[in-house]
């Protein structure tokens, strides 16, 4: 039995049809085809599938499409704008925040709200800002220089070296 | 060289515009879901998919009876054993593949799983590898012909003899029995495939997360080329994938099955696994019982090992590794020190687990030998109470002595340990620690500091010697030079994150004098790119790199010949300087290498072949051997066991680096799946097979949390033999950090006579041991 859902996704309104057991991230990916937004778990433990519902972080594969009826979804796609990339996008990219690309959508939503609640969080906040987004990839210390790099940014101060202290 | 460019491949991932494999989406798409064993070991007496069938959605089930009819039930390993694709009778371990569901959508499938019956016949497994080898045993292989019992292969090198005399006459002898546990890559993106037959054409395109496309396309042509895929109706795309590590390098059962079926109903098939069925099915990674043994003299001098290992390979060698290799590098165990006697020997066992044996972001098994001799030298220097730091400084290979052939018959291209071991202790500062070490204990705190100084091999290799199913272990890069100066380089290796994209085109810059912007670089597509190997085992910038190295010189001296003709002089009058030839002692008469390549395409010199691209297959003369020095330092809590990691400083020696920044990218996350292992991951079995954290609940993957702060550093020590001396070193610290880590812990936990503890050491065995030995 099919419902009808509207969601606004990154300010797009989208009316859908979706079986109420339907998770949002399969709604996001393979009906909206904004296929930024990945799966790495079943167990929503590894948050490569983290957007913002209502401006909240979510893990996605775990939030039915029904219950975000009404409600706003921003993912990866909508973070940059026509003046540029956000600058946690900015941040991830000067800092080696990244190697596959596979966990980081989710880390950057996540950061985003992170930011949102402490625009100058120390390394240990934000370590366990984004304990709930595994990588497997990059042993997160250039994550956190990533996030500490976009919380510069977005305070107006002058954003810290991005050499890496490789001595 | 040496400058650390932004990745050109960040652009697209930061915007989630990254291309995965569950990303694509074909036109009639099925999915396929598969229904796995509930048992370790069991008969199969009937599967029964009718009640799957009415569910609207789902089209077929398929079980091994329907693929034995095309001969599609079996498939090798990478290690020429034999496995399963779908059971006609026996399931050999949990989570195996029973049948698989193929419905119009992923919802469908899975309810067509949960609504197969099927009906076993449980028996008594095999689970301890130790008891596979008992006269009692059950026979597990009994597919296989005339097999009596559960052993697999023996392996041995070295002197026996000579070392079990040295042994029996030496003044120090000390031995361990260590564990280097089951555990699983775990790449935040599983494995998947979308395999897409087109019936008219008779043509597969098979879309797959795989670190080997070529190899695998080869695969696919010896295992259904008699069905009519032979290998000019196969290509393989490997597109952006979400890490691999290992585990992308064998063929799994789900791969088949999808091309199966998209062979038999001619639409294509999606197959992504879920992280479950990824932790208990998809190949494990180590899972090795060793003891260790050292000999030397009382003041301490290292004078052998002996190294005695039983291997767990699950149902069936389903290792990969390169062909003469069923240990892998184990060899490379007798470490960076200076002696020459050892013994190594090993035997591999089935039982009802699952089948594997890959890496884990390890080159062949190297993090299991560097365990292995690391440990055992701190436990020497315990036994005669010398300083670990100044033991190893003793009895390291000089600088001076390489190329350096160790008694396994490895000749260690270059290395300056000293010099790592020194700065790693400055870095950490050293000295200092030991005082406050002192102190502490007298207080009756835990403190430890644990050192790993380990040699890694890798960049394999040469085709004398390496070869998988037959295919030497070269690799490739093929550079095009367009008109305008601007260029697309394949290669037959696949990035997983290791930065390719960049590193490969500042090699070509570096050569070519063409800027790194200007430089395409593209992997995966087994129909563009040349043939090569692919990407595991640290091996990318040892052969692909170097690959692109000696094309682009190809192409250098084809641009010499170019200018020489354009500016009216014998080629020995030109001299090269990156992005243009000029004539000695009249620089400003020069062609740029835009230039030049134009004048390749507009006005060659008459008889030279016209365009401008080189390809290159690269096999390596040697091994690298890249080495790094680290340095762990812990407090443990002697009440609850809590371990806390307070300082990590690793020192790595790559070679020449091509980009800082990636290397140490590398280190990072190279050291967070050593911290991983030493202290938190274990597949865990229960005596009846099933497994006991399957999933990320309780597989413990490290988060920002667990991750140390890592301070980072190197030295180099360029590569003899290597075109531009670099080394390789995505797996470094995967191999050296586990040791640094149990080296710590143990020294900490010294004062309470305990000499070693298995990995992951977590706070339980912790507060167990000391209490064992009377803490309270």
């Amino acid at each position: 039995m099919k419902k009808q859902i509207t969601i606004s996704v990154n300010g797009e309104k989208h009316t859908l049809e979706v079986e109420p057991r339907e998770l949002l991230v399969h709604v996001i990916r393979e009906k909206l085809r904004l296929t930024g937004t990945h799966i790495g778990c079943d167990t929503t433990s590894c948050g490569a599938c983290t957007v913002l519902l209502n401006g909240k972080s979510i893990k996605s594969c775990t939030v039915l499409a029904i219950q975000a009826d009404g409600k706003e979804v921003s993912t990866v796609e909508g973070l940059a704008t026509a003046e540029g990339l956000h600058p946690l996008q900015e941040g991830f990219k000067e800092n080696h925040g990244l190697h596959c690309g596979f966990c980081t959508p989710g880390m950057l939503m996540r950061a985003v709200e992170l930011l949102e609640h402490n625009d100058n969080p120390t390394e240990e906040e934000i370590r366990w800002g984004i304990a709930g987004n595994l990588c497997r990839c990059t042993g997160y210390n250039n994550i956190v220089k990533a996030i500490q790099y976009a919380s510069a940014k977005m305070r107006g101060e002058e954003t810290p070296s991005t050499e890496p202290e490789f001595v | 060289m040496g400058h650390s460019l932004k990745r050109k491949e960040d652009a697209r991932f930061i915007q989630g515009k990254g291309h995965y494999v569950d990303d694509i989406q074909l036109p009639g798409m099925l999915h396929m879901d598969i229904v796995r064993s509930p048992y370790a070991y069991a008969k199969i007496k009937s599967i029964n998919a009718e009640e799957a069938l009415k569910i609207p959605g789902v089209i077929a089930v398929v079980t091994g009876k329907d693929l034995e009819k095309y001969n599609l039930h079996w498939m090798p390993t990478l290690m020429s054993d034999t496995q399963m694709v779908l059971p006609t009778d026996t399931v050999m371990y949990q989570a195996q593949e029973v049948a698989a569901v193929i419905a119009t959508d992923r919802y469908a499938a899975r309810d067509g799983k949960e609504a197969v019956m099927v009906e076993y016949e449980p028996m008594k497994p095999v689970i301890d590898p130790y008891k596979s080898l008992d006269p009692d045993a059950p026979v597990l292989r009994t597919d296989k012909e005339g097999k009596k019992d559960n052993h697999i292969w023996h392996w041995e090198v070295g002197d026996k003899e000579a070392t079990e005399k040295l042994f029996n006459e030496a003044e120090v002898v000390v031995k361990e029995q260590m564990h280097i546990p089951r555990i699983h890559v775990s790449s935040i993106e599983t494995c998947g495939c979308v395999a897409d037959y087109d019936k008219i054409n008779n043509h597969l395109t098979m879309y797959m997360t795989t670190q080997a496309p070529h190899a695998i396309r080869t695969v696919i042509a010896l295992v259904a080329g008699h069905v009519g895929l032979t290998e000019e109706k196969v290509r393989v795309v490997s597109p952006d994938i979400g890490g691999g590590f290992g585990g992308k390098v064998p063929v799994y059962p789900g791969y088949v099955i999808a091309i199966a079926v998209s062979f038999l109903v001619g639409k294509p098939v999606k197959w992504v696994e879920d992280r479950s069925e990824n932790l208990q099915a998809d190949s494990f990674a180590r899972d090795y019982h060793i003891t260790a043994e050292m000999a030397g003299t009382k003041d301490g001098k290292i004078l052998g090992t002996r190294f005695k290992i039983l291997a767990d390979h699950g149902y069936t060698d389903a290792a990969a590794n390169p062909s003469k290799f069923p240990t892998g590098m184990f060899s490379i165990g007798t470490g960076s020190y200076d002696y020459q006697t050892t013994f190594m020997e090993a035997d591999a066992v089935y039982t009802n687990k699952p089948p594997g044996g890959v890496a884990y972001r390890c080159s062949f098994r190297v993090t299991e030998a560097v365990h292995a001799i690391e440990r055992i030298t701190d436990r020497f220097a315990l036994e005669i109470g010398k300083d670990p730091a100044q033991l190893r400084m003793e009895n390291f290979i000089k600088k001076e002595d390489f190329p350096w052939k160790s008694p396994t018959g490895w000749e260690y291209d270059s290395g300056d340990y000293h010099a790592g071991l020194k700065k790693a202790m400055e870095v950490v500062g050293y000295d200092e620690l030991r005082k406050e070490q002192a102190e502490k204990r007298k207080r009756g705190e835990l403190m430890g500091i644990g050192i790993s100084t380990f040699t890694e091999i890798v960049g394999a290799g040469p085709s004398k010697d390496f070869d998988i199913l037959g295919i030497k272990m070269f690799d490739s890069a093929e550079i095009r030079v367009h008109p305008t100066g601007k260029a697309i380089a394949r290669f037959g290796t696949k990035s997983q994150g290791q930065g390719h994209e960049t590193t490969y085109a500042q090699i070509i810059a570096e050569e070519l004098g063409i800027p790194a912007e200007h430089i395409q670089v593209e992997e995966g597509d087994t129909d563009t790119a040349p043939y090569g190997l692919g990407t595991y085992a640290s091996r990318s910038t040892p052969t692909a790199g170097a690959a692109a190295a000696v094309a682009a010189r190809k192409l250098r001296d084809k641009a010499r010949k170019i200018a020489a003709y354009l500016l009216e002089v014998s080629e020995d009058d030109l001299e090269w300087e990156p992005g243009k030839f000029f004539v000695k002692g009249a620089p400003e008469k020069s062609k740029t290498i835009q230039e030049i390549v134009f004048a390749a395409y507009t006005n060659h010199p008459q008889g030279m072949e016209a365009g401008f691209e080189a390809t290159h297959y690269y096999d390596p003369p040697n091994l690298t051997f890249p080495s790094g020095a680290y340095i762990c330092v812990v407090d443990v809590d002697k009440d609850t066991g809590e371990i806390k990691v307070r300082r990590f400083v690793a020192i790595d020696d790559c070679g020449n680096i091509i980009n800082p920044m990636i290397v140490q990218g590398q280190v990072h996350g190279g050291l967070t799946q050593g911290i991983a292992p030493a202290m938190y991951e274990e597949l865990v079995y229960d005596e009846d097979g099933n497994i006991l954290n399957g999933t990320f609940m309780d597989y413990l993957v490290p988060t920002a949390v667990e991750s140390p702060s890592w301070e980072t550093g190197h030295t180099v020590t360029p590569s003899p033999h290597h075109p531009i001396g670099a080394k390789g070193v995505g797996e470094s610290p995967t191999v050296g950090a586990p040791p640094a880590i149990a080296n710590a812990i143990v020294d900490a936990l010294a004062p309470y006579g305990i000499t070693h503890l298995d990995i992951p050491i977590t706070p339980y065995k912790v507060w167990k041991a000391l209490r064992e030995k009377g803490a309270n």
